[in-house]
């Protein structure tokens, strides 16, 4: 594997320049964004630059144990932050959590057991962080779709329950809808794979020096990986969600609707 | 005549608003009660509740002789069903939405049945295939109010269904209720403002302010 990665401190400032363009577009359409830009920016240095040298330690100790706790600490905090997307559905953290731990477990120990990656930090890492941050997104965008269904539909919810429906089945439509919502950005993005996009997995290889035939067999597994992920973690968070929006006598919680 | 339906003590209220002021009635079997009074009285309410659809603040409501809190919620909405004032039809087509009582009781979906039950509020085997969109308000109503009685309950709640539909319409509703309330000795509960309707109705119930008078 070649080196040509030349990124220094002082390119790094050279580069901080493309920032300005974006601080003088905000100042002269005077769009009041500058100072979440500058927020923005220095959390996003001190943010990587952490997780930078964490990382160069862990991978340099190569300690399971060192490993596992990363997993988990990506895992929760994927999942606070899956939760808050939850806005007011209880129990969004717990649900989360539980999504996105059976969904990054099934896809990574998948990934481990079939030899397409190794038990090792540098290889454990980013990807438990691809999986669950896709997995995340994807349960914030079936939390707020299951929130905006159930208020759109609530007196069809409703007359299906008069009828004597099951919880389940006065929602199964909306169910679907959120699952698919949670599941359609992958699986839109992986409709323009290589055609619009070279994805971050596939650069970073290219970018490392890997031959890109290499690099593109890695994405399809990124591809696979993903699309299972997002399918279980939607699956799981919807399924887990939607009984919140009723009480114990399988009333619709309207109070929970926006 | 046994009692079907007895609503002891009741009252419902919303933080500090009380809506339902200790309701306390006696339904027998087969009667056919209308309530009446001034909009925002606690008509709706009373009815939600008797239909399972809201729980009361305090009192109770006991049906066929046992508390509403120990029926499992779907089995008594089965047998006591609340037709909506303005109802929504399901999927796509008015057959998804006469499929959805038998989709309820786990059965499978019977085509001669919902049929005969179109028949009964004079519309004829084509409709089964419509479209739900392009069906006018009053035939929307009449087979939003199918889904209540393919499977006979033995309450039927209605909440002002026949507002806003013309006297034709209005008509093969009453009909049908009608029937089924002499033939199949089926209770009705009836909210309306509809003055033809008070005027004709034999059982009237007033709620006021949350109370009965």
């Amino acid at each position: 594997m070649s080196n040509n990665l030349t990124v220094s401190n002082t390119t790094l400032v050279w580069g901080f320049g493309l920032v300005l363009v974006a601080l003088v577009i905000g100042y002269r359409e005077k769009l009041g964004i500058n100072k979440d830009v500058l927020i923005g920016v220095a959390r996003a240095i001190v943010q990587l630059s952490i997780v930078g040298y964490i990382l160069k330690f862990v991978i340099k100790t190569d300690d399971n144990w060192l490993t596992m706790a990363c997993f988990v600490i990506i895992v929760i905090n994927a999942s606070w932050n899956a939760g808050k997307r939850g806005n007011g559905i209880p129990k969004a953290f717990r649900n989360s959590l539980l999504a996105i731990s059976v969904g990054t477990v099934v896809t990574l120990g998948t990934l481990v057991l079939t030899g397409s990656i190794k038990f090792v930090p540098e290889q454990i890492v980013p990807v438990t962080g691809m999986i669950a941050s896709n997995i995340m997104v994807a349960i914030g965008l079936c939390y707020r779709n299951m929130l905006q269904t159930f208020t759109d539909r609530e007196q069809q919810v409703l007359e299906k329950l008069a009828l004597g429906a099951d919880i389940k089945l006065a929602s199964i439509d909306i169910l679907r809808d959120s699952i698919k919502s949670g599941m359609q950005p992958t699986i839109d993005s992986i409709k323009t794979l290589g055609l619009v996009s070279l994805p971050g997995m596939m650069s970073g290889l290219i970018f490392a020096g890997v031959d890109p035939v290499k690099a593109i067999k890695y994405q399809i597994m990124v591809t696979f990986m993903l699309l299972a992920s997002t399918g279980l973690g939607s699956i799981i968070s919807c399924y887990l969600g939607y009984r919140e929006f009723y009480n114990q006598q399988k009333q619709l919680n309207s109070k929970l609707l926006q | 005549m046994k009692n079907i339906l007895e609503i002891k003590d009741l009252s419902y209220q919303v933080g500090d608003n009380k809506i339902l002021k200790h309701i306390n009635l006696q339904v027998e079997s087969g009667q056919y009660l209308t309530f009446i009074g001034p909009s925002g009285s606690g008509k709706s309410t009373l009815m939600r509740i008797v239909a399972s659809m809201l729980t009361a603040t305090s009192g109770d409501v006991v049906f066929d002789g046992k508390s509403i809190k120990d029926y499992e919620p779907t089995k008594y909405r089965q047998r006591v069903s609340y037709a909506f004032q303005q109802p929504t039809l399901f999927g796509k087509t008015v057959k998804d939405n006469l499929e959805f009582p038998f989709l309820v009781r786990n059965q499978e979906y019977d085509q001669k049945k919902a049929i005969s039950a179109l028949e009964m509020v004079n519309l004829d085997e084509s409709y089964i295939n419509k479209s739900v969109n392009d069906i006018s308000g009053g035939e929307k109503q009449r087979i939003a109010l199918l889904r209540n009685l393919l499977f006979r309950p033995e309450i039927l709640i209605t909440d002002e269904v026949t507002t806003g539909l013309d006297t034709e319409n209005k008509e093969i509703v009453h009909q049908m209720l009608e029937k089924f309330n002499k033939e199949d000795q089926m209770t009705i509960l009836r909210v309306t403002h509809d003055e033809s309707e008070i005027e004709h109705a034999a059982h009237k119930i007033t709620i006021k302010d949350g109370e009965m008078i």
